[in-house]
């Protein structure tokens, strides 16, 4: 365990390293993480102007979970998808070999290769969108909801990524698989908006299917008071099954594996 | 020569459409905003319209917006950028026909595998929308496929000329999505766009978004004004214009600052 707390570290002081040599990108990458998050309010707050309440939830509410999504697609962008991009790049040309030759746990290595600090911009954009909402609450969250907010926080990022490496997995087979990410960024996005809102069909692949709910929908309401236990335990159980699912089929393609070239 | 090249140009785009057709259909599946944006907004309106959309009208509105938007897709600007990068493009300079001709012809390619896999989408739309929030005269039908021609026109064109900056600088894909951004916002394609402050629409006019899919949309959904469709398309086709002609400018002076790194 210490031995794969050091290796963490050694990676995540290669990335920042080679992050401090980019700092025109910070620049630049800063100040557009920080547009978007103000861009992406705007259907919020054309839907709102129509509607001050959505099945149930206020504008206030609203921007709670939009929030979360700020923050959780900062989690994506800056820690999970630069090394799950590199693996495939790494499957594609055959070097994964590299990888597992290594000794140490092929997942591990591959899952940490890559981070991109700058994306703590994201965090501060989310901290800001929060701030706002609970200001126009008028109350600011309990310390405990605080706590089941960051624990719902744990179980969303770690779904993330386990939804990441069945992608990744899937890439053993189909090989071009940028196609893939793309579609995943491209369903990512209704993560905005509370999962509750939508219904039938929607409200099902979103919940169970491609748990978006868990990822900001759940942690918002956590920091509102409005989570029950019972969902609560059931987010956390079904991560837990997700993440172990996903290191089962990732273990399975791996065996798959045919060193391209090289 | 040039033109004689298009047929052949365009059966290979065929053929390279059908051999990647698992990618090709991955890449229309992540084309869902419409129907994730339909089935919020009508959770919207469950309990009332909303300024002219009642839950069928936003059911016209946006299956439409999802058929143009399959119509109209393009891609060159990835090509471009990971060509330019890789100094790949030198091998198009090589071949007697101008390569922005040729990413035309790919990319013009696959739309009647596009049309093919947008019928269920259309066939679902006839059926929901037979109740008159489709546009019943023929003009506005005969028009539309112009106004598409010239929403892929713009589309491709912008992607051309954000493709053309990847001769500059490193980060012409980080530019685009910020073309994207501001296509989801006044295209129509989120919100539509009578939904938004008054001065937000009329900024919208004034912007080439809204050529690219309110137009088609607004326009065989009846939503659009009789009196407006003749100026709406000449604006479209003004834009259209426009874009070629910076597109031809950016192309040759990126040219001329073009030299293939490794290849």
């Amino acid at each position: 365990m210490a031995r794969y707390l050091q290796l963490l570290g050694v990676q995540f002081r290669a990335s920042a390293a080679s992050a401090m040599q980019y700092r025109a990108a910070f620049l630049v990458e800063g100040v557009l993480s920080l547009f978007w998050a103000g861009w992406s309010l705007v259907p919020v707050l054309v839907l709102f102007g129509h509607r001050p309440v959505l099945q149930g939830w206020s504008f206030e509410e609203a921007l709670v979970v939009m929030g979360w999504f700020v923050l959780m697609k900062g989690i994506l962008e800056g820690a999970v998808n630069p090394s799950l991009q590199a693996v495939v790049e790494h499957i594609r040309k055959g070097t994964l070999d590299f990888v597992l030759l290594k000794p140490a746990d092929a997942q591990f290595l591959v899952s940490t290769a890559r981070f991109e600090p700058w994306r703590v911009v994201d965090l501060s954009a989310s901290l800001a969108i929060l701030a706002v909402a609970f200001h126009r609450l008028g109350r600011w969250p309990e310390p405990l909801h605080v706590l089941a907010a960051l624990l719902m926080l744990l179980c969303a990022t770690w779904t993330l990524y386990s939804l990441w490496i069945l992608v990744v997995s899937a890439a053993f087979h189909v090989v071009k698989v940028d196609n893939l990410a793309h579609l995943f960024a491209s369903i990512f996005d209704a993560a905005r908006w509370p999962v509750t809102v939508f219904r039938g069909f929607w409200r099902v692949l979103f919940t169970l299917v491609i748990p978006l709910g868990l990822m900001t929908t759940y942690p918002a309401q956590a920091l509102l008071g409005r989570l029950t236990a019972g969902t609560a335990a059931a987010a956390l159980t079904g991560s837990i099954l997700f993440g172990a699912f996903a290191r089962v089929m990732w273990l399975s393609s791996l065996k798959r594996y045919t060193s391209a070239s090289s | 020569m040039r033109l004689r090249a298009i047929p052949t140009l365009l059966r290979i785009g065929l053929a390279e459409a059908v051999a990647y057709r698992a990618e090709f259909l991955i890449w229309l599946l992540s084309t869902n905003m419409p129907l994730v944006m339909l089935a919020l907004w009508s959770a919207a309106a469950a309990d009332g319209p909303i300024g002219r959309y009642d839950t069928q009208a936003l059911t016209a509105y946006f299956l439409t917006g999802l058929v143009v938007r399959l119509l109209t897709g393009a891609w060159v600007i990835w090509a471009l950028d990971a060509e330019i990068k890789a100094g790949t493009l030198s091998y198009r300079l090589l071949r007697p026909v101008p390569p922005l001709l040729a990413y035309a012809c790919e990319n013009l390619a696959a739309v009647p595998l596009r049309l093919l896999l947008s019928l269920p989408v259309t066939a679902v739309l006839l059926f929901t929308s037979s109740d008159g929030h489709l546009s019943g005269e023929p003009l506005r039908w005969l028009l539309f496929p112009l106004a598409v021609a010239g929403a892929w026109a713009i589309t491709f064109l912008a992607m051309s000329l954000v493709g053309a900056l990847a001769f500059y600088v490193e980060s012409a894909g980080s530019i685009f999505e910020l073309w994207m951004g501001l296509f989801g916002v006044f295209s129509g394609y989120l919100v539509p766009l009578d939904l938004y402050p008054p001065w937000m629409e009329a900024l919208s006019r004034w912007l080439p978004f809204r050529y690219m899919l309110a137009f088609p949309v607004e326009l065989v959904t009846g939503l659009l004004p009789a009196e407006r469709i003749a100026k709406e398309l000449l604006v479209q086709w003004l834009f259209v214009g426009g874009l070629l002609l910076l597109v031809s400018l950016a192309w040759r002076r990126g040219l001329r600052h073009f030299s293939a790194v490794g290849g």
